[in-house]
């Protein structure tokens, strides 16, 4: 009997280990720790890449690669001529992990749409203060409150959401990671089982990878989800080596230790082109580098000033020296791959003479000193914010203008600027979902100077009518036309000076094939990746 | 013996409060807070910015905030982490055994070589030995951590690939957290090849994180080598026509392992505070790397406990080598 046992044992364990071998496991090299695995209570990339792209599904979700909006829980929709009512048909027969404490009994319907939305918007849901210390901040950042009036359900698979106002941006934003759909079912059965926290810890959705574990600071494991409605993933295990130093992920790249790696240094593309071993995808980034000149000071507030400085700063040079080349010089607020781009607009070209004679214009024919606060830390809108700041320097000594250069410690550097102490500073934003709206309204509307990310405290009255009127819209070329309105606006009045839109960089080995760099965040998806011999 | 530990003990309480008052201090000093970092580029309006500061209760006032904490500290409640609402002390043991496997490789790494290295030195002072080993005990003292341990991995493990570049253990493997030692949870787990894909792991951070130990215990060695072999009892025991190995051994290192004995407990703090570059580097997820995320994240709780903790084990490790003077010089122990 016991031998017997043995015997079935090791057979079981050489069949276990042959299939383990067989497995296919992708690697990521990612650059930090998710801060959780619900994506409702987080807003950093890095936590969004862990949760929301793996584990869960929106109603509608970016094509991976571009800023459109395609079907994905909601298989179809329908927008009321007035912009008020959003219908939308449920995909049938979608299901949901499981894991070793819930096993699901029913396919995705409209009570985990409304789960969904509830817990976040009432704050007496049974589980709006399902885990204590976290807050919606996505959802209150974007304002869902004051666009969404009630979601109602129709049947099991129609969902209908009631807007306040009109508002375009509207499905751009249900498209955006805090609306992951959980299970409405998991939540009652860990309810009724005592242990209501374990929804937010051991996440359950219908994305095509499962958690299995997670060693903070370490490792994040899935398991391809079999059932996934887009088909199961070609990889069977996906694993995030967390690894925060970006010299390392290169080397861990080279060595092979992993497949994917997120975020590599700009000073390492050159070298990461001539690896013979390495693909390397660019994306242009959802993105915008610029400098912002507080309109509300002298001399700011006087537009022929603005305009010169539009003409001293040499951006191409930034770009080469700053972004290594890893990016491409902005004339817009907005990037090239949004829709509403306007590429007829004609950016100030580098010109030290016309700045002097603009200067000359304005009365400050000997120049002027003035202050200008440069990025502390590095992000992907300012690789290295003193050298741009330097460089800016050099720049605006020639035309007559003394610059001095100055910074705080990140958290006070924007907590200063929202108060508008600055003269002058670099600022950088970096898009959530895609809609021109999302770049134009936290970044140059009325109410942005209120709140304080309208870091140039520019309030115009012809472009705030077209961006507002843009937002309500639901017609794609009335938008276009009002965005261009808004952007040639810009131009003239010249708030900022727009230097750049950063490129993202993918580095993969050549084994891995159907990945694509994302134009939206989360920007890492593995579902159609798989790995050749 | 014992009052002796009971005096060292008694001045334990002062030295904690004023761990924990410059802690406490140079944390708030900085500016910032943990709701402005929590809520990054897009920033977040004053009255919500209020609201999370009471719920945290960060707004009262410091020195009410102090009290409070070491009160609590006292009863060993550390708190919570603002980020994860996890308890520190449960965070910090989650964490601790990965540093403390490191650091114990370190050390074992720096004693191993470091004291052979310091005894043949002062053996063969003036040689071609002494100069190289002195010589290259300089470079690795001075070396910065940050940037020796990415030209290990880039010689080791890019160019050569014989060990693995960062992290604790191989993806392949996923041993069941039973000791949180990798090395012995690896051999429990039974699999075949996981200890030693642990053991390669280690090998790196292990170079990295006991280079500049090595060095100061070499130096450290050959200087008390040498002051003790000048010792008449030294010359007395030569005299008697004893073989030099059976002088060394018996006569001279003995008393000589009293200075390095001290400079080995005080190698804990340099371990500590090495271990938070070579943690970072090397993706291993030990109090090290813990602390600095907490720091980024102005998770004072985390902060707080982290460092306190982390004085409390160098005290305890330096009460124990002070005890263990006795063992080796008897002397120490009658002294009043």
């Amino acid at each position: 009997m016991l031998r017997r046992t043995a015997l079935v044992t090791a057979l079981a364990l050489s069949l276990f280990a042959t299939s383990a071998f067989a497995a296919k496991t992708l690697v990521f090299c990612s650059e930090g720790s998710p801060e959780g695995f619900n994506p409702m209570f987080f807003t950093t990339g890095t936590t969004q890449d862990a949760s929301s792209a793996q584990i869960f599904n929106r109603l509608v979700e970016f094509e991976v690669g571009t800023t459109n909006i395609a079907p994905a829980l909601a298989s179809s929709w329908d927008i009321s001529k007035d912009g008020l009512t959003y219908t939308f048909k449920l995909r049938h027969g979608v299901k949901f992990q499981s894991s070793d404490k819930y096993k699901p009994t029913r396919d995705f319907n409209a009570d985990d749409v409304l789960f969904t939305w509830n817990r976040m918007a009432d704050p007496n849901h049974p589980f709006a203060k399902n885990t204590p210390g976290t807050t919606y901040a996505y959802f209150e950042d974007m304002g869902m409150a004051k666009i969404v009036d009630k979601v109602e359900k129709i049947d099991d698979y129609t969902v209908v959401f009631k807007l306040k106002h009109p508002e375009a941006p509207f499905l751009a934003d249900l498209a955006m990671d805090f609306i992951s759909i959980q299970s409405a079912e998991y939540a009652e059965k860990m309810k009724a089982a005592g242990t209501p926290e374990l929804i937010d810890r051991e996440p359950i959705g219908t994305g095509p990878f499962r958690l299995v574990s997670y060693q903070k600071d370490a490792v994040v494991r899935y398991k391809a989800h079999d059932q996934y409605f887009e088909g199961r993933p070609k990889i069977d295990n996906l694993v995030f080596s967390i690894t925060p130093d970006a010299s390392v992920r290169l080397a861990k790249l080279k060595a092979g230790e992993c497949q994917v790696m997120a975020y590599p240094k700009p000073a390492d593309i050159a070298a990461l082109k001539a690896t013979p071993t390495v693909n390397l995808q660019s994306k242009e980034g959802l993105n915008i580098s610029y400098l912002s000149f507080n309109v509300t000071k002298k001399p700011f507030d006087n537009k022929l000033v603005r305009q010169a400085i539009n003409y001293a700063i040499n951006k191409k040079a930034l770009v080469d020296t700053v972004f290594l080349g890893a990016g491409q010089v902005a004339k817009n607020l907005i990037p090239p791959i949004m829709w509403a781009y306007d590429d007829k607009i004609k950016d100030y070209e580098y010109s030290p003479e016309k700045a002097k004679e603009l200067l000359a214009k304005a009365g400050l024919k000997d120049g002027f000193e003035m202050e200008l606060w440069y990025v502390p830390i590095q992000r992907a809108y300012s690789p290295d914010g003193k050298r741009m700041g330097e460089m800016v320097q050099a720049d605006l000594a020639k035309v007559g203008i003394k610059v001095k250069l100055l910074t705080y410690e990140w958290g006070e550097y924007m907590k200063r600027a929202k108060q508008g102490e600055h003269l002058a500073g670099f600022f950088g934003w970096n898009g959530d979902n895609g809609d021109p709206d999302n770049f134009f309204g936290p970044l140059a509307s009325c109410a942005a100077v209120k709140g304080g990310g309208n870091y140039s405290r520019w309030c115009n009255k012809d472009f705030e009518e077209a961006i507002s009127k843009a937002a309500a819209s639901n017609d794609r070329a009335t938008r276009i036309k009002l965005y261009s309105k808004a952007q040639e606006i810009m131009r003239e009045e010249a708030p900022m000076v727009f230097i750049a839109h950063s490129l993202r960089y993918e580095p993969t080995l050549k084994t891995v094939v159907g990945f694509k760099a994302a134009a939206v965040p989360p920007l890492h998806y593995f579902s159609k990746t798989d790995l050749s011999k | 013996m014992i009052s002796f530990f009971l005096r060292r003990l008694g001045v334990l309480i002062p030295t904690f409060l004023g761990i924990t008052l410059l802690v406490f201090a140079l944390i708030h000093m900085i500016p910032g807070d943990p709701v402005e970092a929590m809520s990054g580029e897009r920033g977040m309006d004053s009255a919500r910015h209020a609201q999370l500061m009471t719920e945290f209760g960060l707004n009262r006032p410091l020195p009410v905030q102090y009290v409070d904490y070491v009160f609590k500290a006292a009863k060993g409640d550390l708190g919570r982490s603002i980020v994860t609402q996890e308890s520190v002390m449960r965070e910090f043991l989650d964490r601790f055994p990965a540093t403390f496997e490191l650091s114990l490789c370190a050390i074992t790494f720096a004693l191993t070589i470091g004291i052979p290295a310091g005894i043949i030195a002062a053996f063969k002072r003036n040689s071609v030995v002494d100069y190289g080993v002195m010589g290259v005990s300089l470079a690795g003292y001075s070396m910065p951590i940050f940037w020796w341990a990415l030209l290990l991995i880039l010689f080791f493990s890019v160019q050569l690939g014989w060990t693995p570049v960062s992290g604790r253990i191989a993806v392949e493997y996923d041993p069941e957290v039973v000791t949180g030692l990798m090395l012995i949870d690896s051999l429990l787990s039974g699999e075949p090849g996981a200890f030693r894909s642990a053991a390669s792991h280690l090998i790196l951070p292990t170079i990295a994180l006991g280079t500049i130990p090595l060095a100061t215990l070499a130096r450290m060695t050959r200087s008390a080598m040498l002051e003790v072999l000048g010792e008449d009892y030294v010359r007395a025991a030569r005299a008697r026509g004893l073989s030099p190995l059976r002088v060394l051994t018996r006569h001279a290192l003995r008393n000589a392992l009293i200075p390095v004995l001290t400079v080995i407990g005080l190698q804990v703090g340099t371990l500590l505070a090495g271990a938070i570059l070579t943690e970072t580097i090397f993706s291993w997820p030990g109090i090290g790397k813990w602390m600095v995320e907490a720091i980024h994240r102005r998770d004072y709780p985390v902060v707080q406990g982290g460092i306190l903790l982390s004085a409390t084990i160098v005290i305890a490790v330096n009460l124990i080598v002070d005890m263990l003077y006795g063992v080796v010089n008897p002397r120490i122990r009658h002294q009043r």
